[in-house]
């Protein structure tokens, strides 16, 4: 049973695992102060013949303390997140010149999309892949994130990714992933009775194998065809993904 | 018969008038007295925390042995779960319908409904509450909703399967669950059960600020009395807000409106955003009357006054009103502006603060006391220990960039629970255990309420301390079958382990009802003030009487006057007089 968060796979692991183990830390300080109090106290002062309780009504400075103590500590914690906050999902956080990547949520599947040579998504060259994404690795990639019905989540554990996608809305999310192989996306918001099976694979290659990937005009044919045992063909996979 | 028991209402239940004339109906079922009312609010919460058990039982099965049979689960009908298989719609409408019995009909009527009913009256030193019939009322619209509820488990299309969030369009639109009916009794029962909760609240409320017997002031209010006030006037104005919030959902489900639904034009980010706004006042209606019973409890434990009375009804304050800044902290990942996170992240983090304030005087209340370890005493300090945990667990949460990862995981179902079980049930037990003896004349059983209490602190810790785990190697919440991802089946040891320790969890429970039950009529009997109490209700008969106080008591001083120097013995009740003005000086020198 593990305390520590799988191996993660993006710029966002860095600093949202930094934050956790921070936390992690302060908490796991303040958890063992109150218990080991609690339980000092209650073994100390249980009852005993002839032992009478202090009659004691408080101490302000005490109070003062740990009042400032605390304020101080959650204080920090939470501008510290703002930053990172932010950096991850502020408006102005996506990377000028972001590789874009149209995904449409819908029930049970994941519908991805790629700007043709054009570089436009949605004009007639777009390219499409079902349940299966593919991405070049050091490449920031924004997603332009939109569902067809229920409320779904785009979930990539090893990426600290995750993005509700509501009907009505586009929402924009990027990350940039750092090592190639591949990895799952989850659907993390309840959205109807295959909820637990709807997931997809991430691919992330290495540039060359990327452009190769591009390339491969088998791929585009077999893609149309919504057929979900598309796979990347002239693509040596040298990394399995580290998401288990 | 029925004039007299009109005259009775109508004058409030004046102390002299014998209640033997009442009929059996108009004693036990339509009842006007607040005691009778709280007990009857008792029995119907203690009946569906029973049925939310069940439902998590189910889901644990599912969880821990995905696909397998339950263990006699072939008398379900084909339509939840073929050969004892549970199917994967029936699965969403346990989860949803577990959360939706667990927070509606168990733990807010348990303290809401059961102890502001039984509670305030007999501590403020009034005769009933300030409107008896429409405290009646309350109670006899919480039942039908409680039955509509239940039947939507027997219609077609099967039980509300959106969550008990009941998130838009899932839940507006039947094509996305093909649930239809299940989810309109959905609505309709938790909208009579709203106006059940508001007829409640404005009677707590008024009870409250007009009927304080003599003395009573403000600050010699027990805690638990100032935790139901706050939480009545959360109540007040939340549950409106839900109520109008369902209103909307249920035209959109029935009539075609389509406040909630893209496909016509509707907002789905709306129904969150109203939702949480009622649902995070919710969630302190869920712990801080627990917070202010438990209070009571440990001074009494510690035979010891409390520790910064005036800080815990700040800190109570405090809570309530920054209660209502924060529930965009249930929307970091909706899509919402970014910014406003932020902001929903800062005043997140500042809500910590009044909870720790309280954690930090129990602990002082405790520190050089002098411990009993009663049964509600030990289930008092559970709740201390656990809502410790639940409350820094939610820092993780409450820092967005950490939210990314853990949003919608095992982490939020192990927190919420701590709050939820470790927190609010362990003070519901306690709070049972406290004031048994003064609602049935007869104390509970020691030694069974020992061993009630020990197995489920163990068993508690065991089935939900590992979910923080979960939640860390990114487990999503509401999953039917975990061991559909790859990167989640080598953690399927834990969810197994975690189910055996629930079952026994749950198991445990029927030592605390047969306890329950068979000490009703076989209990020792208790006396007036078998815990040696300061507070008003002690001076009463248990169980009192119809109206409670043969003469309206004086308040000479607050309700935590333990070990006082005044007297020899370790407690002195509010209603004693003592001769002369050692008071004043007495109570400057504890300072």
């Amino acid at each position: 049973m593990s305390w520590f968060l799988p191996p993660g796979a993006s710029t966002f692991a860095g600093d949202i695992d930094w934050l956790y183990y921070m936390i992690l830390i302060m908490t796991g300080i303040a958890f063992v102060v109150v218990e080991v109090g609690l339980i000092w106290f209650l073994f100390a002062y249980r009852n005993r013949p002839g032992r009478k309780a202090l009659y004691y009504h408080g101490n302000n400075r005490a109070e003062v303390i740990w009042t400032s103590v605390t304020a101080i500590a959650v204080i920090a914690t939470g501008l510290l997140s703002a930053g990172v906050w932010d950096d991850i999902k502020g408006r102005e956080s996506v990377p000028a010149g972001a590789m874009m990547v149209g995904i449409r949520a819908q029930q049970f599947e994941w519908h991805f999309k790629y700007p043709g040579p054009d570089g436009q998504l949605g004009t007639a060259d777009d390219d499409s892949t079902r349940n299966q994404l593919h991405i070049p690795v050091d490449t920031p990639i924004v997603a332009v994130m939109t569902s067809d019905d229920a409320i779904h989540s785009f979930f990539v554990p090893a990426f600290r990714i995750k993005q509700d996608a509501v009907p009505g809305m586009t929402i924009r999310v990027w990350f940039n992933a750092t090592k190639a192989g591949k990895y799952e996306i989850a659907c993390a918001e309840l959205c109807g009775l295959g909820h637990y099976r709807m997931k997809a694979m991430v691919t992330v290659y290495a540039k060359d194998d990327y452009n190769r990937w591009l390339g491969d005009t088998s791929r585009r044919s077999a893609s149309a065809s919504e057929s979900s045992s598309v796979a990347p063909r002239p693509v040596a996979m040298n990394h399995e993904g580290g998401s288990h | 018969m029925a004039t007299t028991a009109t005259t009775l209402d109508g004058i409030g239940a004046h102390p002299h008038v014998d209640a033997h004339h009442d009929s059996f109906v108009r004693r036990y079922i339509f009842s006007t007295d607040h005691k009778i009312i709280g007990i009857q609010f008792l029995l119907m919460s203690l009946f569906f925390l029973m049925i939310g058990g069940i439902l998590a039982m189910f889901i644990r099965w599912q969880v821990g042995f995905p696909g397998k049979p339950i263990p006699g689960g072939g008398v379900l009908p084909e339509t939840m779960a073929p050969g004892g298989i549970v199917l994967p719609e029936f699965y969403n409408s346990i989860v949803t319908m577990h959360g939706t019995f667990m927070v509606f009909f168990a733990i807010m009527p348990l303290l809401v409904g059961v102890f502001g009913n039984y509670l305030i009256p007999v501590k403020i030193g009034a005769p009933d509450m300030a409107f008896p019939r429409i405290n009646m009322a309350s109670f006899w619209m919480a039942v039908p909703a409680g039955f509509i509820m239940l039947a939507g488990f027997f219609v077609e299309g099967g039980h509300a399967a959106a969550g008990w969030t009941s998130y838009a369009p899932l839940s507006a639109n039947p094509e996305l669950t093909g649930v239809s009916t299940g989810q309109v009794l959905w609505s309709v029962s938790l909208i009579i059960l709203g106006l059940s909760s508001i007829l409640g609240s404005f009677n707590y409320i008024t009870t409250i600020v007009n009927m304080r017997a003599p003395g009573m002031n403000w600050f010699r209010l027990p805690l638990s009395i100032w935790s139901l006030f706050i939480t009545a006037i959360l109540v007040l104005l939340a549950m409106p807000v839900l109520s109008g919030a369902i209103i909307m959902l249920l035209f959109d489900q029935t009539i075609g409106t389509h406040f909630f639904r893209p496909d016509t034009g509707g907002q789905p980010l709306l129904w969150q955003h109203l939702f949480w706004f009622f649902g995070h006042p919710e969630v302190y209606i869920l712990i801080l009357p627990g917070m202010g019973m438990a209070s009571d409890i440990i001074a009494n434990g510690a035979r010891k006054p409390i520790f910064g009375y005036t800080s815990m009804v700040i800190a109570i304050m405090g809570i309530g009103f920054l209660g209502w800044g924060v529930w965009g902290h249930h929307m970091f990942m909706s899509g919402m502006n970014p910014t406003l996170g932020t902001g929903f992240m800062i005043s997140t983090m500042l809500i910590a603060v009044p909870s720790a304030i309280k954690v930090f005087n129990w602990m002082g209340t405790i520190w050089r006391g002098n411990i009993q370890f009663h049964v509600p005493m030990l289930h008092s300090m559970a709740f201390v220990s656990m809502f410790v945990i639940g409350g820094l667990s939610g820092l993780f949460m409450a820092s967005t960039p950490v939210d990314i990862f853990i949003h919608d995981t095992y982490f939020i179902v192990a927190h919420l629970h701590y709050v939820l079980f470790g927190g609010s049930l362990f003070a519901i037990f306690g709070a049972i255990t406290y004031w048994y003896p003064k609602m049935f004349g007869r104390l509970m059983n020691p030694f069974w309420g020992k061993v009630h209490f020990i197995l489920t602190m163990i068993t508690f810790n065991l089935v939900f301390f590992p979910m923080h785990s979960l939640g860390s190697q990114g487990h999503m919440r509401r999953i039917y079958d975990p061991t559909q991802y790859e990167f989640l089946r080598d953690l399927q040891w834990v969810n197994e382990m975690i189910s055996m320790a629930a079952f026994v969890l749950f198991a445990s429970q029927f030592i605390f009802a047969a306890n329950f039950i068979l000490s009703w009529t076989k209990g020792e009997r208790a006396g007036p003030n078998p815990w040696n109490d300061n507070g008003l209700e002690w001076s009463l008969p248990s169980p009192p009487p119809h109206g409670n106080f043969a003469v309206t008591p004086t308040v000479y001083r607050g309700p935590y006057e333990y070990s006082s120097p005044l007297v020899t013995e370790d407690f002195l009740p509010q209603d004693l007089k003592l001769e002369g003005n050692r008071e004043s000086a007495a109570h400057a020198a504890g300072h």
